[in-house]
């Protein structure tokens, strides 16, 4: 990995640090994301994945660290950086009382995009987002799902070859979750190469690899099996039963459980030890008349290695505190 | 009597119907989840219930009132968290409390026993002179459910609250919501997260504003058609696609590593799956057959509308 060909690097960083008023937002990271690499950037709210990203667009300049995007300086080059990428944020920004095609002509019109290359540009956008039918609609009145591709498309209005895409996804359902994920998938089979933030632990599953960040801090840097193998020593066993919520109470006391939780109606239980694990909850259950249906050893979720891993770091600190 | 109801509640915009005929009854102490695609009419559904906005037809109840007729007596009842909740943001964590405390006219003696209260059940009483501005987004939805609360409503409409908040926070957020219903506060919210819906009493599924389903969410996942069949594979996306070639889209659907195959015949399907397998480079790591989740009933319910041919929220 560090002695890639820097010809293939997309994105890389070293010691990069932001320090907001002697609050230090981003301390020190380092990793690499690869030309034409899906690379997934995780962490707790306020844990400083936006300020990263501002950094890498040229949006914020860095206190100290280095780093390239795109070959380009974060330091010295941050214009041109803007030429290179795309940016997306939670936000969208698109203009909701301009149409559609308003809003692809003024984000082509601040790329200062060639007429010639915009009209092929804007039928690419209108037919990846599947808006033919909606050119014309406001864009205050189309559902989240349609905005975020729309946005998406205006951010890749230039043909950027990194995409930085901070949370796109939020409060978005999951079918047209899916589809964005689809599209991504299209963009980075062409060499475009995707940095992305997000909160849903299944699309984080999606990623080649994965960041995570904690307290300005990078904790883990791995494929997603990696991560599991890694930092998920303990066994998962998943309980479903009824009363769920009751039968929580009940496993959280066990000694050979060290941890449970809710998914869906179903519970994680994180466990030392497999047998001693299951068959005491077997016993705790039966003990409160709750009827078990199944219990039995699963590989674990990326939402389990988030939870522990971020808990373990909170204990580590033991600050509880956040910024911004 | 029930906590909320309604009955025939219709809201257009002009041509668009962006509510229409919703009837559901929720009672006290429910934890109710609303559900369904983007542009579905969730956030309509609940300004309507709140009294915020007119209905073009219908009615709706919060304990026995009126939300049309009465609207302004029902906000002693309302909690009403919305997706961009006003917080004020250069001021603190208190002053952001008591500044609601104001608005609802909660008087001071009470309001300070009351603030106590909401900092401890938010876990926030180690910030509460820290600026709103400066807290994570978990926090500022603490914070916006703490404010909504100060008057201590009998029902709390939320409308998305865990959005852009990470695992970690989605989760004290819930405990917190299960401890409101202890003290028998009716919930209603409304959420794009399916694995939180999972947790409601009930469910309403929202769909181009018609509720096409309300029940438990084990009733609910009895509209599924079929079984699930969970496949792990060495790439996942790769053989959801492979398994596509040959059987309906919205059969298989990807759950972050895993492929999920709605089917009549486990068995068949799984040899489907090990013969895709063969022919390819992929491995097959394991199959079980699972319990469906409500993600599982939302997709299959609703893939054939993907993208929304309703652009209207």
């Amino acid at each position: 990995m560090h002695s890639s060909n820097p010809r293939n690097i997309a994105v890389s960083v070293h010691n990069l640090s932001k320090q907001f008023d002697g609050f230090t937002a981003v301390d020190r990271i380092n990793f690499e994301v690869k030309k034409g690499e899906i690379f997934g950037f995780l962490g707790p709210n306020g844990a400083g994945k936006s300020t990263t990203i501002r950094m890498l667009c040229g949006i914020l300049p860095p206190t100290s660290g280095e780093g390239k995007v795109a070959g380009l300086d974060i330091h010295t080059q941050r214009e041109q950086i803007k030429w290179q990428i795309g940016y997306m944020s939670q936000k969208f920004s698109l203009y909701e009382d301009l149409t559609v095609e308003e809003n692809i002509n003024f984000y082509s019109g601040i790329y200062q995009i060639e007429e010639d290359t915009l009209r092929r540009r804007k039928e690419w956008v209108i037919e990846m987002a599947g808006l033919q039918r909606h050119r014309g609609s406001l864009t205050r009145v189309l559902s989240g799902g349609w905005r975020q591709r729309l946005a998406l498309g205006c951010a890749l209005l230039h043909e950027p070859s990194i995409l930085f895409l901070d949370e796109p996804t939020s409060g978005v359902d999951p079918i047209s979750r899916r589809q964005f994920w689809d599209l991504i998938y299209e963009l980075t089979g062409r060499g475009v190469t995707v940095f992305v933030t997000t909160h849903y632990m299944d699309e984080a599953e999606y990623c080649d690899r994965l960041g995570m960040i904690y307290d300005g801090k990078l904790v883990a840097l791995g494929t997603p099996e990696e991560l599991k193998k890694e930092f998920m020593k303990e066994t998962v066993l998943e309980v479903s039963c009824e009363q769920p919520m009751k039968a929580m109470a009940v496993i959280q006391n066990l000694a050979a459980v060290k941890e449970v939780t809710l998914f869906g109606n179903h519970l994680h239980a994180v466990v030392p030890d497999a047998r001693t694990a299951h068959k005491a909850i077997q016993l705790v259950l039966s003990e409160n008349a709750i009827k078990l249906s199944r219990l039995e050893k699963i590989s674990p979720a990326l939402e389990d290695v988030f939870v522990s891993l971020i808990e373990a770091q909170g204990k580590a600190t033991a600050t509880g505190g956040e910024g911004a | 009597m029930s906590a909320i109801r309604a009955e025939g509640l219709t809201k257009r915009f002009g041509d668009v119907t962006a509510v229409d005929q919703l009837s559901l009854e929720v009672a006290e102490g429910e934890i109710f989840g609303l559900v369904g695609p983007d542009g579905a009419g969730k956030t309509t559904t609940m300004r309507l219930l709140t009294g915020i906005m007119d209905a073009s037809s219908g009615d709706g109840w919060v304990f026995g009132r009126s939300v049309i007729r009465e609207s302004e007596a029902i906000k002693d009842d309302i909690g009403y968290m919305s997706q961009r909740f006003g917080l004020y943001h250069d001021l603190t964590v208190l002053e952001n409390i008591r500044f609601y405390a104001d608005i609802y006219g909660v008087p001071r003696r009470q309001c300070e026993q009351k603030i106590d209260e909401l900092l401890e059940l938010s876990n926030l009483a180690p910030f509460k002179d820290r600026r709103a501005g400066n807290l994570s987004g978990g926090m500022k939805q603490k914070l916006g459910l703490s404010c909504a609360l100060i008057h201590t409503p009998r029902v709390l409409f939320l409308d998305e609250p865990t959005n852009g908040v990470d695992p970690l926070y989605r989760r004290e957020f819930w405990r917190i919501l299960y401890q409101l219903q202890r003290q028998k506060v009716t919930v209603f919210v409304s959420t794009a997260y399916l694995d939180e819906a999972e947790r409601c009493f009930r469910v309403g599924f929202l769909h181009e504003g018609k509720l096409i389903a309300c029940d438990t969410p084990a009733n609910i996942k009895k509209l599924l058609n079929g079984q699930v069949l969970e496949l792990r594979f060495s790439n996942a996306r790769q053989a959801a696609a492979l398994l596509r070639e040959d059987r309906p889209e919205s059969s298989v659907g990807l759950f972050g590593d895993r492929v999920h195959m709605l089917t009549q015949d486990p068995e068949r399907d799984l040899n489907q799956a090990r013969s895709v397998v063969a022919k390819s480079h992929l491995e097959l790591l394991s199959s079980r057959v699972i319990d469906p989740g409500l993600e599982d009933v939302f997709i299959s319910v609703l893939k054939k509308d993907a993208g929304g041919t309703h652009a209207f929220e």
